[in-house]
């Protein structure tokens, strides 16, 4: 028994699969969370159609009798301009993307709580998995579980009328679940790391409640960076929820001037440093 | 550890294999500390100590591999089944599937709980799921076994129950057993060795047998027509009794097999014996006799009592 070896990332998928089984047996939660986002997309989305303000129907000037066809052309030119697409809801639906992504992965920390609270936790220090494979598990299952999530939202999207750009292939989907892997592995470590030592489900809600939109609206995923005053887009910069909103949107509808190495680069950054973050933190702090 | 308290103060102890060994003492007493850093749980701040061959500081990878621990607390997870419980834990070990599989099938066949093993946890009674917790402990053969407080809050027909399971694992698997407990007629009737702890040292260790002779052994009570010549009597055979409520009584060790010889003496010098009663001395008393008191409620963190709250409440549901 004591000779069995044991590899690195020995117990990230036990840890991993438990939460799993416990998320794919309550449906009704995972159709909960979905809400949110859908909803956004269904009456944000389609309500504010930004586009429809640049066309002949709403745009008329006075005096002067332009044709139609030039009203609608200089609508198209200022939506490419401003947002890269001539629709605004495949903008925002690229968006919702990262959107759920950021809902799910703050989840992660409460999983961790509770296994602390109810004693749990004691249990499973007493395994032979590493301490740091115990909560990096739990981000594994979190990042499974945004992706699942985001390709629901991306189906609703396509179903109420998300038009991705011309010469579209599978690889630009694979970077895009690349894109928010990154981004969710870095946001639920970053949860977990400040649930490492709580017992308090309470303060982590209160902190989930307290990132959540300032992080949503710090970033691109409603309207473009040089849309944003100065001040703003200086704080956006810093947003891995905007280099992930524009990798998609560079990948899926065509959004020109991404760079998608600097994208990548932030992303795999941002979740490295978390990551990396949230193993030495719990080797040091788990354990009473 | 907390704060500035010294929750466990120097303790050295010493069990052998294959013994089941008692922690016995009062909540607060140090107990689950000690279980906590036998168990890799908590770093001692000095000192150390070996499970199974290993440092539990230097070398707590290798001490994990050779334990299996039953916590206080249930820590199945309610949302998954008996079934699953153990599937997760045997993973956390990494035994491979199959292995797990029939493990598992008969470790819940051991614990009766076969019929329930596809039952979510949350509808399990108290006593199934201290049960499934003992199954959890062994999924990986351990050859030391830590229970804390393996019947915590449970009924005294349940815990009988479960004392029979683990005598049973222990008859079956022969590992060493080391469990804490508040009940002293538990650590009394399963123990072959006991220690006593209090305010966080251990202040007695021994078999039940010996703990309970320590104190001067049985208490045998006479009644005698004569008091003073049967005080003078029991004096000369090296006995300091105690006149009380009109009749004699004195400690005696090994009563059943020394108290004719005190009776042949006494009877040998004219005085009649009315009445005499002998009673062993309890772990009660025992434990009142090294520790100064019987129960001592002590302070938890609210952690501790948060998670004790939890584990009754689901106990008795």
């Amino acid at each position: 028994m004591s000779s069995r070896r044991y590899g690195p990332l020995h117990g990230i998928w036990a840890v991993a699969n438990r939460e799993l089984i416990k998320w794919y047996k309550v449906p009704f939660i995972i159709g909960i969370s979905l809400v949110q986002p859908v909803l956004w997309l269904a009456l944000f989305g389609k309500a504010m159609n930004l586009g429809n303000l640049f066309t002949s129907s709403s745009l008329q000037i006075p005096g002067l009798d332009l044709p139609s066809q030039v009203i609608d052309e200089l609508g198209r030119d200022i939506m490419l301009r401003v947002f890269g697409v001539t629709d605004y809801f495949s903008f925002l639906a690229a968006g919702m993307l990262s959107f759920i992504v950021l809902f799910m992965s703050m989840n992660s920390g409460m999983s961790l709580i509770w296994d602390r609270r109810l004693g749990v936790l004691n249990k499973l220090l007493t395994t032979p998995v590493p301490r740091s494979n115990l909560v990096i598990g739990k981000s594994v299952a979190s990042v499974i579980k945004s992706l699942a999530q985001a390709s629901v939202v991306l189906l609703v999207a396509v179903l109420l009328g998300m038009r991705f750009r011309a010469g579209l292939s599978a690889l630009d989907f694979l970077g895009t679940y690349l894109a928010l892997s990154l981004l969710s592995m870095g946001l639920s470590s970053l949860f977990l790391l400040l649930a490492l030592r709580s017992t308090s489900w309470e303060s982590q809600m209160m902190i989930m409640n307290l990132v959540n939109m300032p992080l949503l609206f710090t970033s691109n995923s409603f309207y473009p960076l040089q849309m944003m005053p100065w001040w703003l887009r200086d704080v956006a910069v810093f947003n891995p929820i905007t280099y992930s909103n524009e990798a998609i949107r560079g990948l899926l509808l065509g959004v020109p001037g991404v760079n998608l190495y600097l994208d990548f680069a932030y992303l795999a950054a941002f979740a490295a440093l978390f990551t990396g973050l949230l193993a030495l933190m719990a080797r040091r702090m788990l354990s009473r | 550890m907390y704060g500035r308290l010294v929750a466990v103060d120097h303790v050295d102890l010493d069990v052998g294999e294959g013994e089941v060994f008692a922690l016995l003492g009062p909540n607060g007493a140090g107990k689950t500390t000690t279980v906590g850093m036998l168990t890799t749980l908590l770093r001692p701040t000095e000192g150390t100590a070996i499970v199974g061959g290993y440092d539990v500081v230097r070398e707590p990878d290798m001490v994990r591999r050779v334990i299996g621990v039953v916590p206080q607390e249930y820590t199945a997870d309610e949302d998954l089944s008996g079934w699953e419980n153990l599937m997760f834990m045997a993973s956390l070990y990494g035994i491979p599937r199959d292995e797990a599989r029939r493990r598992a099938a008969e470790l819940l066949e051991m614990v009766e709980l076969s019929r329930f093993a596809r039952v979510k946890v949350e509808s399990y009674s108290g006593g199934m799921r201290r049960r499934l917790e003992l199954a959890m402990g062994l999924i990986n053969s351990p050859r030391i076994l830590f229970l804390d407080e393996p019947t915590l809050g449970l009924d005294v027909q349940t815990r009988a129950a479960i004392w029979s399971y683990i005598r049973r694992l222990k008859d079956e698997y022969g590992m060493t057993i080391l469990f804490t407990t508040h009940y002293m007629e538990e650590a009394d009737l399963y123990a072959t060795r006991i220690a006593i702890m209090d305010r966080g040292r251990i202040v007695k260790v021994g078999t039940p047998r010996e703990l309970k002779d320590s104190i001067g052994g049985d208490v045998v009570t006479l009644n005698v027509d004569s008091m003073a010549a049967a005080k003078e009597v029991l004096r000369s055979a090296g006995i300091d009794a105690r006149e009380y409520d009109g009749s004699l009584v004195f400690k005696l060790r090994d009563a059943s097999t020394a108290l004719p010889e005190i009776l042949r003496a006494l009877m040998g010098s004219g005085i009649q014996v009315r009445r005499m009663e002998v009673s062993e001395p309890t772990m009660d008393e025992v434990y009142l006799e090294y520790t100064g008191r019987r129960l001592r409620d002590a302070q938890a963190s609210s952690e501790e009592a948060f998670a004790l709250r939890a584990t009754l409440r689901r106990a008795r549901s």
